[in-house]
């Protein structure tokens, strides 16, 4: 568990009463001061959740984790559904907002809290060409490969058609990713300073490695990848060392 | 040039595909934020016929996918990253984001659900596939069944956030991201009876003249019929 999960209570059981109390209006504006109150409602194994909790660490925002068990159907109870009617996680609830959607979010954090520890350089071609990596992941390897989508590759074609699924998935992306890389990265996906390519990046490799791709053919992905696996941060929010993880 | 509300007329050269939805989202984008003033021109990549798999091509997009976008010295790939671009580099052309961070994340959860969990489950790099092993008839209901499974989810947030346009009364990057991804769901034939609200929306989008010049039919490698 993170050290800044524990100092704000991390809690396990799954309570809403702080979502739905604004005792305060505050002004959801570009700021040096820290959020009052964060709650992050995550699962274990999310991906999408695993980059909003990096994004927060890195940034030094302080939060509550709460867990949602995906695979006991929590997302769909009354009390998940009144929160978010979409049924998903990662859900921020910061300063009485409720905000859905992993990329969504990242940039929320970005814009609101561009100071502490930008994730964006200021220049937009710069910027454009991590959007584009952000994209890349987030658009074209991740949706392929989630587990709702394996499971009707499976249920369709055979579980060799789904292996067969998920390794082009990795090589077609993987590939492009790769060649973007080998131009761009320093230490991480875009010179020295971990950015949102990085943050999107870390929960897929963690992926690939999980489903044993071979990583062989993308020496650059690899060494960016462990590089950030090195860091504290990312240390924090591997699915291992969630409040979540150790109770399944 | 890249810093943002920089006044001069850039030369821009997109790389598309009439119907490609990626495509048209920048092409409705450039139009919006009124680079009509400023042409662009036009190359065409004929997706069916491979020309994505050519060397120059790939050069050019690793990705081996349309859009690409030059605006003068610049190569920006990416439909999302160019809109993001756009939208920085031009605040003062009609901006299609609010000033206020939550209405923007707002509208980005609408961008991101269409353009991360809808789209890429059914465009022409998925459909094949399906329809190489199980035939026409599934790869039919396959992409019916990704754009329904996004548009229930879409319905419920518009449901609370439309006005004339996707949020309140203003075109937002939420609607050009909306626009191709509706024409998709008719040209699948997906009953639209459980979305009244994206359907109101869609009705409204579509009789913007932007939304039209944009609209597959009417570019340049258009199939004349």
């Amino acid at each position: 568990m993170s050290p800044l999960c524990r100092s704000w209570g991390c809690s396990e059981k799954l309570t809403f009463a702080d979502s739905e109390m604004a005792t305060q209006v505050t002004a959801h504006t570009r700021t040096d001061q820290l959020p009052q109150k964060v709650t992050l409602y995550s699962y274990h194994l999310s991906s999408c959740s695993w980059r909003v909790q990096l994004a927060l660490l890195f940034k030094g925002i302080p939060y509550e984790y709460k867990a949602v068990d995906l695979s006991r159907g929590e997302q769909f109870s009354d009390e998940f559904t009144k929160l978010n009617p979409l049924q998903m996680v990662p859900v921020l609830a910061i300063d009485g907002v409720t905000l859905v959607d992993s990329i969504g979010i990242l940039l929320y954090l970005e814009e609101r809290f561009p100071d502490k520890r930008p994730l964006l350089p200021k220049d937009l071609v710069q910027r454009a060409q991590i959007h584009q990596v952000v994209s890349l992941i987030s658009a074209y390897i991740q949706p392929l490969q989630m587990g709702r989508i394996l499971a009707t590759i499976e249920a369709k074609f055979g579980k060799e058609e789904q292996l067969k699924w998920i390794q082009d998935v990795y090589r077609k992306g993987f590939s492009a990713l790769e060649q973007i890389l080998i131009r761009t990265a320093g230490k991480y996906c875009f010179g020295d300073t971990v950015t949102l390519a990085d943050i999107v990046l870390v929960p897929q490799f963690g992926n690939a490695i999980r489903l044993q791709m071979d990583l062989a053919p993308y020496p650059t992905i690899q060494r960016v990848g462990e590089a950030l696996n090195e860091l504290p941060e990312v240390k924090s929010s591997v699915p291992a060392n969630q409040p979540d993880a150790r109770k399944s | 040039m890249t810093q943002a509300g920089t006044a001069e007329v850039p030369k821009v050269t997109l790389y598309s595909y009439f119907r490609s939805s990626c495509a048209w989202r920048v092409r409705l984008g450039l139009l919006l934020k009124g680079m009509s003033r400023i042409p662009y021109e036009y190359k065409a990549i004929n997706i069916l016929k491979g020309e994505q798999f050519t060397d120059e091509f790939t050069k050019l997009n690793p990705l081996q996918l349309v859009p690409v976008l030059e605006i003068d010295d610049v190569k920006l790939v990416d439909s999302i990253a160019i809109l993001q671009y756009l939208e920085e580099r031009f605040p003062d052309k009609r901006p299609l984001l609010p000033k206020d961070l939550v209405q923007r994340a707002h509208i980005h959860q609408v961008v991101f659900l269409i353009a991360s969990n809808i789209q890429p489950l059914q465009n022409t790099q998925i459909l094949p596939v399906i329809e190489a092993k199980l035939g026409k008839e599934e790869r039919l209901k396959w992409a019916q069944y990704s754009i329904a499974k996004g548009f229930s989810a879409l319905e419920r947030i518009l449901e609370k956030t439309a006005g004339k346009y996707c949020f309140g009364d203003m075109v937002t990057l939420a609607d050009v991201v909306l626009s191709p991804q509706l024409a998709n769901a008719i040209r699948f034939q997906l009953d639209m009876a459980p979305y009244p609200t994206i359907r109101q929306v869609g009705q409204a989008l579509n009789e913007l003249p932007e939304v039209k010049a944009s609209a597959p039919a009417n570019q340049p490698d258009a199939p004349n019929l």
